[in-house]
């Protein structure tokens, strides 16, 4: 993560990295099939999940692919190899699930340059008081694109490049259309 | 909108430009309010991001999942209730009497590897819980030696029946207990720095706490599948 220049403080990636060893356990036994130790690491993890899920993806279906993240991470956990926290690879897998059921809507396609149209259209008609908001309220307004790259820079600590990869798409691309993102939130929030 | 730097301002903001880039940014600031007052506000969209608090999750999710997983024959377990059952937060002086509790508890290692995770820590948990605040900086010899030959008597019986483990869980196991010595480690390492710190203190014992735990549970898992 690069070190912001002008006194923007940096992102914590993974706040609940203290605690990986007690995932380690419910992982190891989750592993083995363990539904009890599942449910436990559920537990300690579904709010900032469905936080992610919600603000990469909306509101409307977040609860369903909560759950759709869970269910993988079952299926996958014989997967996971321990190179990360298992909070970390839990929200790549998360990241991933949202783009999944984007991709499966069909809102993908040219969803990048449709988005450079409208932020600029957005930005301009939201100048009003009466048309403040708050966060996230705002980031709901963005086009999916600008709202996932925002999520996962500004609110999850990713990097330029790692969003790129993820999203299959240049860094240039990502820088541009995270700061088209900053400049239609400026207009937008009170 | 038309001036060229103003597209660079987030990536000013987030040290993205090059230093040569940068200085010329930062002349043109001094001279132009309109990207100096853009560059504040973009600044408090950053900050706002960073300070969003996530909300509780408003709906319960888990039992579309346990469904989905094949697990909703087994009771969704009253996690709050369990806790309350066998409360295992261990101060210091409560896991010295646990690493006493659970060498003593059986004639060896095997005796140890049959018996649930809960019951000596349920009876560790009903002895009066010291404030936490009040743990003596430091861990007793005494209880540092009891934990390793807690450790020791279950990590002989874990080798004994782990070729009845799956090597997948023999694997994340062993990777597991590793990731536990490190923080381990790394507690007793910030204790020396700072032995007064009541959570570092916590930290140490519940990180001591979960490695018995795992090799417990490794050890009913050994068992299980003999």
């Amino acid at each position: 993560m690069p070190t912001p220049a002008s006194g923007v403080p940096a992102l914590t990636r993974d706040p609940s990295e203290p605690r990986y060893a007690a995932d380690a356990v419910e992982v190891t036994l989750a592993a083995s099939g363990d539904a009890h130790a599942f449910e436990r690491l559920y537990r300690r993890h579904v709010t900032r999940i469905h936080n992610l899920v919600r603000r990469m993806h909306g509101p409307d279906d977040a609860d369903e692919v909560t759950q759709d993240v869970f269910v993988r991470a079952w299926e996958k956990l014989g997967t996971f190899r321990g190179e990360s926290t298992f909070s970390t690879w839990l929200h790549r897998l998360a990241v991933n699930v949202v783009l999944t059921h984007r991709e499966a809507r069909g809102r993908r396609r040219n969803r990048f340059s449709d988005d450079e149209q409208l932020l600029a259209g957005a930005a301009a008609r939201h100048t009003t008081p009466e048309a403040a908001m708050d966060l996230e309220g705002a980031l709901a307004r963005l086009p999916d694109g600008a709202r996932e790259i925002f999520v996962l820079h500004d609110v999850e600590g990713y990097r330029h490049e790692e969003i790129a990869e993820m999203l299959g798409l240049a860094t240039g691309t990502s820088k541009s259309q995270l700061h088209r993102a900053r400049m239609a939130l400026r207009e937008w929030l009170d | 909108m038309t001036d060229r730097w103003m597209d660079r301002l987030s990536e000013y903001l987030d040290g993205d430009l090059a230093p040569g880039e940068r200085a010329a940014l930062e002349a043109h600031l001094a001279e132009c309010p309109t990207c100096h007052a853009t560059l504040h506000d973009l600044r408090q969209v950053v900050n706002r991001a960073h300070a969003l608090v996530d909300r509780p999750v408003g709906t319960e999710l888990w039992g579309g999942i346990a469904t989905r997983i094949g697990a909703s024959g087994a009771p969704v377990v009253d996690l709050a209730a369990r806790r309350a059952r066998r409360r295992i937060t261990l101060s210091l002086p409560q896991l010295a009497a646990a690493a006493v509790l659970l060498v003593a508890a059986g004639a060896g290692a095997t005796s140890l590897t049959l018996r649930p995770p809960s019951p000596a820590p349920s009876a560790v948990a009903r002895t009066t819980a010291p404030d936490v605040r009040a743990i003596p900086a430091g861990l007793p010899d005494k209880a540092e030696q009891s934990f390793d030959t807690a450790v020791r008597e279950l990590e002989q019986a874990l080798a004994a029946g782990r070729s009845r483990l799956s090597p997948k869980t023999v694997t994340i196991l062993e990777r597991n207990l590793a990731r536990i010595d490190v923080a381990i480690e790394e507690a007793r390492a910030a204790l020396e720095a700072d032995p007064a710190n009541a959570y570092l203190n916590a930290h140490l014992a519940n990180t001591m706490q979960q490695k018995l735990l795992l090799l417990q549970q490794a050890n009913t898992l050994a068992n299980s599948a003999s």
